[in-house]
């Protein structure tokens, strides 16, 4: 299990190979890439913030809860900060398991609970020269109030 | 007591800066921190209940705090 704020590009092999076992039938991955539009406007790149000390905290608990909910040990997360081009990866997450079910969901609960919890932020930098701070959250976490249950995702 | 409060994203470029220092009393909870934040920094858009984290950890409105502990505010996130 290891998770990790990283500024160098994100070698998605090097990952999936970290979490591969012989014991494991089924080893999922997600990667997270930038992409080339938002809200209907060209992007050209995201610069990654990160509160970087409760970060690593979040992600290190996410991994360890996700382990104890999926029954595996093999988890590997990484979140890229800085700025990023286009189609450049800025998270990728394996999780390896004996059964796929498990790694697939593991997989799915985890970046759910990363976009939910982990204190980072991007700058959208436009085509047209502008930048924009992304609030995904905004709505759904205001209405649910501070704090109500930062613990579970999606709260 | 005085903390300064850490702030990130939107919040730091609505204030100008990356902390700002306020003053509330000893045992002060989260909540009236977020009050003397609202007070000494009133361009920050801060919602009604912003998320705050004391030590690395979110916290809840009426969790207190001490004078060594890192306050944070913390705008809603868009990690991924």
């Amino acid at each position: 299990m290891r998770t990790a704020l990283v500024s160098a590009p994100i070698d998605i092999g090097a990952i999936a190979a970290e979490v591969a076992s012989p014991a494991n039938g089924a080893l999922s991955l997600f990667v997270g890439t930038v992409r080339n539009v938002h809200d209907g406007r060209s992007v050209d790149g995201i610069e990654y913030n990160a509160y970087a000390p409760m970060a690593e905290c979040e992600m290190a608990a996410i991994a360890r809860e996700a382990g104890e909910r999926f029954g595996t040990r093999h988890i590997v997360i990484e979140h890229r900060t800085g700025y990023l081009a286009l189609g450049e990866a800025s998270v990728a997450i394996a999780v390896a398991h004996p059964r796929r079910a498990n790694a697939l969901d593991a997989t799915r609960w985890i970046i759910e609970a990363l976009k939910a919890r982990v204190p980072i932020w991007k700058l959208e930098h436009y085509a047209d020269g502008t930048r924009q701070w992304v609030e995904h959250g905004a709505g759904r976490r205001s209405a649910s109030g501070h704090t109500a249950e930062p613990g579970r995702p999606g709260a | 007591m005085q903390l300064d409060v850490l702030l990130f994203a939107s919040y730091a470029d609505a204030a100008g800066a990356s902390s700002v220092r306020v003053s509330v009393s000893d045992a002060a909870r989260v909540e009236d921190v977020v009050q003397a934040v609202r007070a000494a920094a009133p361009a920050i858009p801060l919602p009604a209940r912003p998320l705050v984290a004391v030590n690395h950890r979110y916290a809840a409105a009426d969790a207190v705090v001490a004078p060594t502990d890192e306050v944070a505010l913390i705008p809603p996130v868009a990690g991924g």
